[in-house]
């Protein structure tokens, strides 16, 4: 068996016949000196301009580019350097948006939650600059993260549309036309990251009109990736497979698995991205268990159709551990390989035993 | 004529120089939430922010001031959250929120704590129209995990009992809110939703105060809101901003408290409704309940005030304060 669309990632001295891509889900710890180059900018005192600030974010840029390529991930990306917040990154962007001040999540971490105060328009270019430059410093295929249209409409204060539907559809347009300027640029592997899809499970209807619309006119060799994380998933369980996607990405490693079966029936007909690895435990899983975890994903799709990824982006974690998780994840999914070449596991619900 | 009261749920966001400096002070994760025993540069910083939402309302001119609830971290779930008998653990999600608290887990009995009483009395040093806010005993229960009680139940009947301990040492104050936005939100089952009132009636009665029991995010299905109104408050309050229609089904089909809270303005949202918008939103809702003749309608947000930016809170507040001071309302 064959899978085009993801077999156009395999590096070409891929050391096993068996294939499970490896990558990451997308925003990594920032490295201290690069806070540090953020509150110098913010400081009116500092002399610290415009340029030196983009040069700190290029650096940050090219040092998590190769950090991934070292950590032996298939796909890579810059770790989001660029980026401050998934939703404050794109509403900074976007004509309509305002910000009106910091709002509580929960104890003391607040976040600038935008208010849409007009009809949302697309003005400058999100992501091209980002993905140019990481493009150009990777030697690995390089993967776009870019926050949904129903997530960017959901996590705002919404004053100009009539419903948040309304205001996700015309999102949706805009991130169709961002895609098919990265795609211009070269990028063939895009993650549509809808977290807020988990909080409000029953609004999956507007999440599958926003998806067609974002697809719209996408070469299909384009590889779309849904991102959907920290939620009840038999709520959306099967209705998201009619979603114009290639690949699910999903967080199992944080709840053990308990919601695997949800997805085995019915059958699961796209792509697998299972997180193998708890972004929210500071202690790195051993090889061995992480290579479990990959396991678990073969109780779901056969290997072609795996991707394997930490659960969710590895911000939060110390760098340190964030590099570990990636490399230990990479070492067990070329073990599980090299296992499902000397036929040593079975394929299939309830066959992951290494001993017949 | 309906006589107007400008209020509000409580539970304020903080002024924006006090999140910087709670920040700093108390840092950003889970342990780091509030314990009930803060003191020095922390208990300072929450004494000044209380004055300063304290005289923002009495600026303002809302007619019932809140203390703002500002050191509420974990939202409703607070007075749990700072209990001896419980243990917070991970953090879950608030209702259908983008905010989170700390799980409270109650695993001992829930004794007399004080904590919001201590509150109560420094805000009435303010004010002479101090109004108090607390959980209702249903909500309370269900944002928390009962690991010693038992039984559903008794847990309810532990958790009233606790609320009433905490109400009965307040000072005096002239109304309390008792938020239930549960009983919309995991409505309660047949038998439980009479149980639900009782708690209510129990919480209420504890008070020398008009007491105004508020669900919110919607509107009760019927039968609960037919328990309701077997409760001894004085005013059950509406969420007009989620729901109107079945609310206004409510009222019209098995009527209201001589008193009534009318959610009006959004506390979720940063569009900004004006003193008029509220006064003809008043007026519908009178159109609309031909039968019911109010006593008293306190105007108020439909929901806690924390999710707003601290300059969109204060404009909520005072398009409140102004709708209510301008008496031409007809009944």
């Amino acid at each position: 068996m064959t899978n085009e669309n993801r077999d156009q990632f395999r590096p070409d001295d891929h050391p096993n016949d068996n294939f499970i891509l490896t990558t990451v889900v997308g925003s990594y710890p920032k490295p201290k000196w690069l806070d540090r180059a953020r509150d110098l900018y913010d400081d009116e005192d500092a002399d610290f301009d415009e340029d030196a600030w983009e040069e700190a974010k290029d650096d940050g840029s090219r040092l998590i580019t190769k950090e991934h390529e070292r950590a032996g991930l298939d796909v890579v990306v810059d770790g989001e350097m660029r980026r401050n917040e998934m939703v404050e990154f794109f509403a900074d962007r976007i004509e309509g948006y305002e910000f009106k001040g910091p709002v509580k999540v929960w104890g003391h971490n607040t976040f600038d939650k935008p208010s849409v105060v007009d009809d949302v328009e697309y003005d400058e270019s999100w992501l091209v600059d980002e993905y140019e430059f990481t493009a150009n410093v990777a030697e690995k295929p390089v993967k776009v993260p870019i926050t949904g249209p129903y997530t960017l409409a959901s996590w705002c204060f919404n004053e100009a549309y009539e419903d948040d539907a309304a205001l996700a559809n015309d999102l949706a347009d805009l991130v169709n036309e961002e895609i098919e300027k990265l795609v211009d640029a070269g990028a063939r592997y895009i993650q549509i990251d809808e977290p807020a899809l988990a909080t409000t499970p029953d609004d999956h209807a507007i999440v599958g009109d926003c998806l067609e619309r974002i697809v719209d006119d996408i070469p299909e060799d384009v590889r779309i990736g849904l991102h959907v994380c920290y939620g009840d998933y038999f709520r959306i369980y099967p209705e998201i497979l009619e979603f114009p996607v290639d690949e699910f990405d999903l967080e199992l490693a944080n709840g053990d698995y308990e919601q695997l079966d949800v997805f085995t029936d019915p059958e699961f007909t796209a792509d697998l991205a299972l997180g193998v690895t708890d972004v929210h435990v500071a202690e790195v899983e051993s090889v061995e268990e992480i290579k479990e975890n990959i396991k678990k994903g073969l109780e779901v799709v056969p290997p072609e159709r795996l991707v394997v990824s930490p659960d969710c982006g590895l911000k939060l974690l110390p760098r340190e551990v964030a590099y570990e998780k990636m490399e230990k994840m990479v070492e067990a999914a070329r073990e599980v390989e090299a296992e499902l070449d000397a036929g040593e596991i079975d394929v299939g619900r309830g066959a992951v035993s290494a001993d017949d | 004529m309906t006589e107007l009261v400008a209020t509000s749920p409580g539970l304020f966001p903080l002024p924006d120089w006090a999140k910087d400096r709670l920040s700093d002070l108390k840092g950003h994760q889970k342990h780091d939430l509030i314990s009930g025993d803060e003191g020095g540069e922390i208990a300072e910083t929450y004494e000044r922010a209380r004055t300063e939402v304290v005289d923002l309302q009495n600026e303002i001119g809302l007619d019932l001031v809140s203390e703002g609830q500002l050191r509420w971290d974990d939202m409703l779930a607070h007075p749990l959250a700072v209990h001896d008998s419980v243990e917070t653990r991970g953090i879950v999600r608030y209702y259908d929120n983008n905010n989170f608290y700390r799980d409270p887990v109650v695993t001992d009995d829930l004794t007399f704590d004080g904590d919001i009483a201590a509150e109560l009395d420094a805000a009435a040093e303010e004010t002479d129209s101090l109004q108090a806010v607390l959980p209702g005993p249903y909500s309370l229960a269900d944002l928390a995990t009962d690991e010693h009680y038992g039984d559903e139940a008794e847990f309810l009947d532990a958790v009233t009992d606790f609320l009433v301990g905490e109400a009965e040492a307040f000072p005096d104050v002239e109304t309390l809110f008792l938020l239930e936005p549960s009983l919309v939100e995991n409505p309660p089952k047949d038998g439980v939703d009479e149980h639900a009132s009782e708690a209510i009636d129990a919480v209420a009665n504890a008070v020398d105060a008009d007491v105004v029991a508020h669900p919110y995010w919607g509107a009760l299905d019927e039968k609960v809101y037919a328990h309701l109104l077997d409760a001894d408050v004085d005013a059950v309050g509406f969420d007009f901003v989620a729901n109107q229609d079945e609310n206004l089904y409510n009222i019209n089909e098995y009527g209201a408290t001589d008193d009534v809270a009318l959610g009006l303005v959004n506390g979720q949202n940063t569009l900004m409704e004006d003193a008029d918008a509220v006064r003809e939103r008043v007026e519908w809702v009178q159109e609309q309940t031909p039968a019911a003749d109010f006593e008293k309608a306190y105007l108020t947000a439909n929901t806690e005030l924390f999710y707003l930016p601290y300059s969109e809170f204060e404009q909520k507040l005072r398009a409140l304060a102004e709708a209510a001071s301008a008496q031409e309302v007809k009944a």
